[in-house]
């Protein structure tokens, strides 16, 4: 049996340290992984516990991130729990092991930190490698600090091994500013954190041999489409489960979860959704917007990124005037995905709300509580107009000259 | 029950109904000769990983399945992962008393044609051996990819026609040389590699038990005939075996700790290469008198690898 950590109360931890801590506690069987900046600490934490007799499972070190994921697969094919973290470039590599460990049922937690993609190469945080795993039928959660770092990895086993749900869990936090910025942090013990994310329940497992079963079947157009849309309602059927599973962990930490986070919307005119760091930036600005212009600001945040939370959504931004969406991620040809999809929820309401898309913070280029102030007045100028001011997509916080695209013929 | 002494072949090839004879693979195919081989000299529980390739897309073709044992298959290349994790898997429940049935052995296998083996899935195999898993990596060495209609692999011979380097007027077809992966995967810390046929069943069933009574990683790298790209008659492929290892074009031999050589099979008589050569399609352009340089070339090379392969038993460096 590992050796138990005493931990503090409060401890002061980055994302990278509480992240490790929780797969930590998970007692985790198999974490086959490979380091890349900026999650290259939480592996490195993790040696230092197997290191120092603090993990009793197996600690693999692959050649590379797409061997990781393959270990990862193996692993949880053969029936425990399994967890492991990249970013980035490490994670574009994984891509082909994620949809297949995800169309293998196979419940793994992935810490994804949040980096850039090359080219140009890249360290620094931003959401490009979350939004390449969108469609990869993993349930992704989102982290906004040091503390969710912690709680949604706890919350993460909780999902993905449900015996109705099966899938995969990839738990965001941003690169550096989350994965690297000393924040305290509110841990439970390691006897509370056992207990609230539970003993391992294998399904299909290949180490048992009275049953053998087969993993990763060829299936061509008499059945593959039966088996994607049966993947894709496990994914829609995690929603009150993930649900279910914030409201138990709130009893066992005080800490309450949605799958959309909101802030000051009750009589919200003007809101921003954002992700990860940008959120608690949002709420600041908000608030002090509300205090020095009077400007009705809130902030919507997606916890849960997939499966989409599209009535979650729609029924925080359902009585404001006018939302900007923003993307930290190179839309490549097309709106951001934050405004597209908020874009499909709002569409189904009455009101409508003015949309508009705001890209921002690429490659970690910072963003200013001023920046966000600016585009709430934007905001303010469209729900005041009825109607988008602005072309529908703008590039912020940009050297050289202003970019912006797609024109609107609302009016 | 599986055998314990190798005698009786017709025992031995109903020994253990762990591969069922319900797949897709070619009639002809050495395929399904070496994987019930495998399953055959074994009592073991088996995990099975295999890469993406002929006999995965012939053996698990939902609702349907022809492995009566473990079996993963995840993508072209990371089937020595895949062994690799579930070994993994297999030692921390171990160590947690998790598992089902703990007494019970286990052994981790993982399955790759050449394509996979010596090309897209080098360095997963690589490094499933350096990181000293305990399993058994077999490549069933058809020296193409034969799964996608003949493309050529790092694996196929000198002088053969397939379709991306196909002989032509002024071409001879496949200009490399086939790579050496015994002497890679022995450098890389396999404990005991070996080059295996199915025509010499009873060295490739002691192969195969000692591989999985190895502790840590092994390489067989098992020829299979391919009647349907080489281009000869099904009824064939252990008569092209025969020619394969008489020839010498494919030598038996065993690695032990990467260094200590041994010769598993002598022929009594050595063939020309050109009867090996002569007996498929894939090379029967090298006999227009325009490609008879690279007749003579093979028999060199394959006379050079003997004397080479003998030096080095004899040497016990």
């Amino acid at each position: 049996m590992a050796e138990k950590i005493e931990l503090q109360k409060v401890e002061v931890w980055d994302g990278n340290y509480a992240a490790s801590h929780a797969l930590r506690q998970a007692q985790v069987d198999v974490v086959a992984a490979y380091p890349i900046t900026p999650s290259t600490p939480i592996v490195e934490n993790y040696g230092q516990f197997v290191a120092d007799g603090y993990i009793d499972g197996e600690f693999v070190m692959v050649e590379s991130e797409h061997a990781a994921m393959s270990g990862c697969v193996g692993a949880a094919a053969s029936g425990g729990r399994v967890a492991t973290a990249t970013s980035s470039q490490g994670f574009a590599l994984m891509v082909e092991v994620l949809y297949q460990a995800s169309g293998m049922r196979l419940p793994i937690v992935l810490n994804v930190v949040n980096r850039a993609l090359a080219s140009p190469l890249n360290v620094r945080g931003d959401h490009s490698d979350m939004y390449l795993g969108r469609d990869s039928g993993w349930i992704q959660m989102d982290a906004f600090n040091a503390q969710e770092a912690y709680d949604m990895n706890l919350c993460a086993f909780r999902v993905g091994e449900h015996m109705d749900i099966r899938l995969p869990v990839m738990v965001h936090q941003d690169g550096f500013i989350t994965s690297h910025t000393a924040q305290n942090v509110n841990p439970l013990s390691d006897e509370e954190a056992y207990k609230f994310v539970g003993v391992y329940n294998p399904v299909e497992e290949m180490l048992d041999f009275s049953r053998p079963v087969t993993y990763g079947a060829q299936t061509e157009e008499d059945w593959h489409y039966e088996h994607k849309a049966r993947q894709h309602k496990a994914l829609m059927d995690a929603r009150p489960v993930i649900e279910s599973v914030f409201a138990e962990f709130q009893k066992v930490s005080g800490r309450q979860y949605k799958r959309v986070e909101t802030y000051m919307t009750e009589d919200a005119e003007v809101i921003i959704v954002a992700l990860g760091t940008t959120v608690e930036s949002a709420r600041v600005a908000a608030k002090q917007l509300r205090e020095e212009e009077g400007i009705k600001a809130g902030v919507v945040a997606p916890r849960v990124l997939r499966p989409f939370p599209f009535d979650a959504i729609r029924d925080a931004l359902q009585n404001c005037k006018a939302i900007g969406a923003m993307d930290r991620s190179s839309p490549g040809g097309a709106l951001g995905m934050l405004f597209n999809e908020v874009s499909a929820a709002m569409y189904t309401t009455s009101a409508r709300p003015v949309m508009s898309n705001y890209i921002y913070g690429l490659g970690g280029r910072d963003l200013s509580i001023n920046a966000i102030k600016d585009i709430y007045r934007e905001l303010q100028e469209n729900a005041t107009a009825g109607e988008i001011t602005t072309p529908v997509q703008q590039f912020i916080s940009l050297r050289g000259p202003k970019l912006s695209f797609f024109e609107t013929r609302r009016s | 029950m599986a055998i314990t002494s190798v005698k009786n072949l017709k025992e031995f090839s109903t020994a253990n109904e762990r591969f069922e004879g319900a797949h897709l693979l070619c009639p002809g195919c050495a395929h399904s000769m070496i994987v019930r081989e495998l399953m055959n000299c074994s009592d073991d529980n088996l995990v099975i990983a295999a890469n993406t390739g002929c006999l995965e897309v012939s053996t698990a073709v939902y609702p349907y399945t022809a492995w009566d044992t473990s079996w993963i298959h995840i993508g072209f290349e990371n089937a020595a992962t895949a062994a690799s994790g579930a070994e993994a898997m297999y030692k921390a429940r171990k160590r947690k008393g998790t598992l089902k049935n703990p007494d019970a052995p286990v052994k981790f296998v993982a399955f790759g044609g050449d394509g996979s083996t010596y090309d897209i899935g080098f360095q997963w195999l690589n490094g499933a051996v350096e990181r000293g898993h305990d399993f058994t990596y077999i490549c069933l060495d058809n020296e193409v990819y034969a799964n996608t209609g003949g493309q050529r692999s790092s694996s196929t011979p000198i002088g053969s026609s397939s379709t991306t380097a196909p002989a032509g007027r002024v071409s001879y077809g496949e200009k490399q040389n086939k790579k050496d992966m015994m002497s890679i995967m022995a450098a890389s810390g396999a404990k005991y590699v070996a080059q295996v046929s199915p025509n010499k069943w009873k060295n490739m069933a002691q192969v195969f038990q000692k591989s999985l009574a190895t502790e840590g990683p092994c390489y067989i790298n098992a020829i299979s005939a391919c009647c349907t790209e080489w281009k000869f008659d099904p009824k064939d492929t252990i008569h092209i075996s025969d020619l394969a290892t008489d020839s010498l074009v494919f030598p038996l031999y065993e690695i032990v700790d990467g260094h200590e050589l041994n010769i598993n099979y002598r022929p009594k008589n050595i063939i020309p290469v050109r009867d090996y050569l002569g007996s498929q399609g894939r090379f029967k352009h090298l006999f227009k008198p325009q490609f008879e340089h690279v007749l003579n070339e093979w028999q060199t090379r394959v006379d050079a690898q003997w004397d080479y392969l003998q030096r080095r038993e004899a040497a016990r460096v």
